[in-house]
């Protein structure tokens, strides 16, 4: 049967509303429509991970000639089982955006110009050189992105750190990531969760910590809630600052006040040993006690500094410390009744249950954030229930690759794609694979995020490349950093899809390729590695973030490193990165299993994918002997910590008297760049709010809607009211989601950060309200 | 010349009724579900203005309950967002 474009469309029109009918009731069924759409025979239908959320869904991509038209989920994908949330149905008409960026732009006395792309890859490379030439090599700087793909991110890193021979990389993932990687470093001595979602499937009780699953992780989400229908011994718990969606769907919520979930853990661990619930056998083989150093600071300052030393501690001594944490104690700093606290500890330390518990940037963004990751993971080392189907502490991520590309490839100052730069033997391996001359690289970090755009501002660093990522909306103490880019004497180069508050500052904009516009991989919350195919192609001149690093690094006269055509890079790019982590503990599956495949769980040893690590059961670098080897630390162990409560690092006064908190919406990606350009998304969300507590607001006689401006000791916003809406804040605290750059919350935040992970929190600062 | 896909929520007992109605309409073509009170309407009108006068019609329909739209295209004109704070600049 013939069909012309037009019925193509509107088939997939009735496809997609057909998918998303299907999201929102289960069961349903259309069999005309079913008999219509085989007989047509029009779509292609393409395999790829969503693009808008470290979830991993595997989407189906249904394609009409050079055009992306729907979505639906991908049945074969074992994350989503063929689910997808209101973004990855709607994701593919975040291509079309009418003011998509397609053609190379560079400032001109002052005004951007359109040129070809050759012509602005030249001059970003000759620009680079002659930075270099003046400032040295640590005077540029590649700033990239948890949605850079695996390739991105890798010949990022190949060109920087290896070529260059500056450790100036960097990637927004230091912003929502680095806390989980350094919680997993410092207990497990490995990074990444050694669970996986099939967790789901057996877990009796949830715990989210300061986690609104069900708008920024939703499949999961249903996935929980579809276990709990089905059988009848599933509890979810919500602990959060906020009421949400979360909270009400699950069974019971417990409210905390800001920062004081490190002391509630401590209690959960003091009522755990008070009861005799520690499971003896596991502690006593598996785990060995730490303590490190205390009131280690908030980085409010250049040039801070802080390195943690571990000191081991016995069992006794770790008891000791918890008695400053009795729940009784705890409900007087934190708000949550004793009873809670203790229930709490009943749900982890009851035998019979099965605990997983799930946390994103409520524990990350956080001053304290490893610490935090650390007590978390003490409760389950303490029970013993972790690393078996169900019992798993479980950190996810926010976007599609902070995982893949930012944490595997290693993507940050310290990194290396294994290893940190600091170890020779790191270097060495990195400098053979690249084959570079021995001591290409630098032994010392350079800057992490934070410290990176305040080089920029002092003038350290001079040209700085932003990849995927729109840090003039996200940057915390924003005014700071966005002077310090528009400074004469710097240079900002921005590749990006769509024009943004970044590309503002910008003096070169390449057009990217987007998602499906290119080949590459992605890499999710579970240790799963998606690759997608180029399914259409990019609009204009636009090209993907990885040929363009290549061109630019074949300017600068490192073709030897960099050989590869455009017909095969993505696939020789990965058989070359796959060689830094041939080993047991880490080894990737090759190209062609990837390429046939819905994803692919690392470890992946002969043939076979590794769902619970450290566990001898399932993971095959397990050689101890033992039911558990954690074999990420020196004594073949995993840390527990003793971390005490300290302070946020600016919290409510007389003056500045609410706590301020921002995150995200479920209709919106991030900044809002791409789903802003959605209609149904948009129409959906239009506009960012401040919400606010029905009794402050009646304190102060606000209105629902009315407009509020939000002070801060560095900046302010005016924004709508929101009161009574999707979420209430606790009173004292008000809650903005940043996804919208007419009302840029990160004027007002802190750029205060965990001194361990260097991550900022965005999650408590203190501001003041007035009617505007 | 815009494409669009709805949700569509009958009255209660009106499903059968509605979707007469709506494949009756010009530029309408609309599918049932087979276990559940769901239509799916289809739009695809010559250009905006029309577009618009549809769904003043489509809001009048009395057996309908509720309209949400889940696809959007438009060949010519691709959308951008209203007040995405672009045209400020
Ligand atoms: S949950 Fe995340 S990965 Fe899944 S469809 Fe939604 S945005 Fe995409």
């Amino acid at each position: 049967m013939k069909i012309d474009r037009r019925s193509f469309i509107k088939s997939a029109a009735a496809t997609s509303a057909v998918a998303t009918a299907t999201s929102l009731f289960p069961g349903i069924s259309f069999a005309s429509w079913k008999q219509l759409e085989g007989a047509t025979g029009m779509i292609r239908w393409e395999k790829a991970p969503c693009r808008f959320c470290g979830t991993g869904c595997g989407v189906l991509v249904g394609v009409s000639g050079d055009r992306a038209v729907a979505v639906k989920g991908d049945p074969a994908c074992s994350v989503n089982k063929g689910l997808c949330c209101v973004k990855g149905y709607h994701s593919v008409q975040a291509l079309y955006g009418k003011d998509r960026l397609t053609k190379a732009q560079v400032r001109k006395n002052g005004k951007m110009v359109e040129v070809p792309i050759q012509e602005a890859l030249d001059i970003i490379a000759a620009k680079m050189k002659e930075t270099i030439d003046k400032h040295g090599k640590d005077s540029v700087a590649m700033y990239g992105s948890g949605q850079w793909t695996i390739p991105d991110g890798y010949v990022a890193s190949k060109l920087f750190k290896g070529c260059i021979g500056t450790n100036n990389v960097e990637a927004n993932a230091r912003l929502c990531m680095a806390s989980a990687v350094t919680g997993f470093l410092t207990s497990f001595g490995v990074d990444e969760p050694m669970g996986c979602y099939e967790d789901i499937d057996y877990a009796n009780v949830f715990i989210t910590w300061g986690n609104n699953m069900a708008e920024m992780h939703p499949v999961l989400f249903s996935r929980m809630l579809a276990q709990r229908k089905r059988r009848n011994d599933v509890t979810i718990i919500d602990f959060a600052t906020r009421t949400t969606r979360t909270s009400q769907a699950s069974d019971k919520s417990i409210l905390f006040k800001p920062q004081t979930d490190l002391a509630v853990a401590n209690a959960i661990c003091y009522e755990i040993i008070r009861n005799d619930w520690v499971n003896w056998d596991f502690v006593n083989k598996h785990v060995s006690f730490h303590k490190g150093k205390t009131n280690i600071g908030y980085g409010l300052e250049d040039k801070f500094k802080f390195k943690d030393k571990a000191e081991g501690i016995d069992f006794e001594q770790f008891k000791t410390f918890l008695k400053d944490y009795t729940p009784e104690k705890v409900e007087k700093m934190s708000g949550v009744p004793a009873r809670d606290i203790r229930y709490l500890a009943s749900l982890y330390g009851d035998p019979t249950k099965k605990v997983t518990s799930f946390w994103c940037m409520g524990m990350n963004q956080h001053t304290r954030g490893t610490w935090i990751n650390n007590l978390v993971y003490n409760i389950h080392l303490l029970v013993g229930k972790i690393s078996t189907p169900g019992n798993s502490p479980f950190s996810l991520t926010g976007q599609p690759s902070a995982c893949g590309t930012v944490r595997e490839v290693g993507t940050l100052t310290h990194k290396l794609p294994h290893g940190v730069v600091m170890k020779p033997k790191a270097r060495e391996l990195a400098e053979k694979i690249w084959e570079l001359p021995a001591g290409s690289i630098d032994p010392k970090p350079t800057y992490h995020t934070v410290a990176m755009f305040r080089a920029l501002d002092r003038g350290d660093i001079r040209f700085m490349w932003i990849q995927v990522t729109n840090p003039m909306v996200t940057m915390p103490k924003l005014k700071r950093y966005r002077d310090g880019a528009l400074k004469e004497d710097r240079f900002i180069v921005v590749s990006d899809v769509y024009p943004t508050p970044t590309t503002d500052v910008a003096d070169v904009i390449l057009p990217a390729a987007m998602w499906v516009e290119q080949e590459g991989m992605f890499g999710n919350s579970e240790r799963r590695t998606q690759h997608f195919d180029e399914i259409v192609p990019p609009p204009g001149e636009a090209m993907s973030d990885t040929w363009q690093i290549i061109e630019v690094a074949r300017r600068l006269g490192f073709e030897k490193q960099f050989p590869w055509s455009q017909e095969e890079y993505i696939g020789k790019i990965w058989e070359e990165y796959r060689r830094f982590h041939d080993s047991p503990k880490h080894n990737m599956a090759p190209y062609k299993v990837l390429k046939a495949r819905s994803g692919v769980q690392w470890p992946f040893v002969n043939g076979k994918e590794t769902r619970w690590r450290f566990n001898a059961k399932h993971d095959p670098a397990c050689t101890s002997g033992e039911d558990f080897h954690f074999y990420g630390k020196k004594d073949n162990r995993a840390w527990i910590w003793a971390r005490p409560y300290e302070p946020a690092a600016e919290s409510p006064d007389q003056e500045y008297n609410f706590w301020l908190n921002t995150g995200r919406v479920i209709e919106h990606w991030h900044t809002g760049s791409m789903t802003r350009r959605v209609p149904v998304l948009h129409n959906a969300m239009p506009s960012a709010y401040v919400e606010i507590n029905p009794e402050d607001a009646a304190d102060m006689g606000i209105v629902n809607g009315e407009m509020i401006k939000i002070i801060s000791r560095r900046g302010e916003v005016t924004m709508p009211a929101s009161i009574n809406g999707r979420g209430v804040p606790t009173r004292g605290q008000v809650f903005v989601p940043f996804f919208d750059e007419k009302y840029l919350i990160n004027e007002v935040t802190l750029d205060a950060f965990c001194p361990i992970s260097k991550q900022p929190d965005y999650k408590k600062c203190a501001v003041k309200l007035e009617k505007a | 010349m815009p494409v669009l896909a709805y949700i569509v929520t009958p009255r209660s007992g009106e499903k059968n009724k509605l979707l007469k109605e709506l494949n009756a309409m010009q530029h309408c073509e609309a599918l049932s579900a087979d276990n559940a009170d769901i239509l799916i309407l289809v739009t695809d009108t010559p250009d905006k203005e029309t577009e618009k006068q549809l769904e003043k019609q489509l809001n009048k329909i009395e057996s309908m309950e509720s309209l949400s739209m889940t696809f959007g295209y438009n060949d010519e004109l691709q959308y951008k967002g209203e007040g995405d704070g672009h045209e400020d600049r």
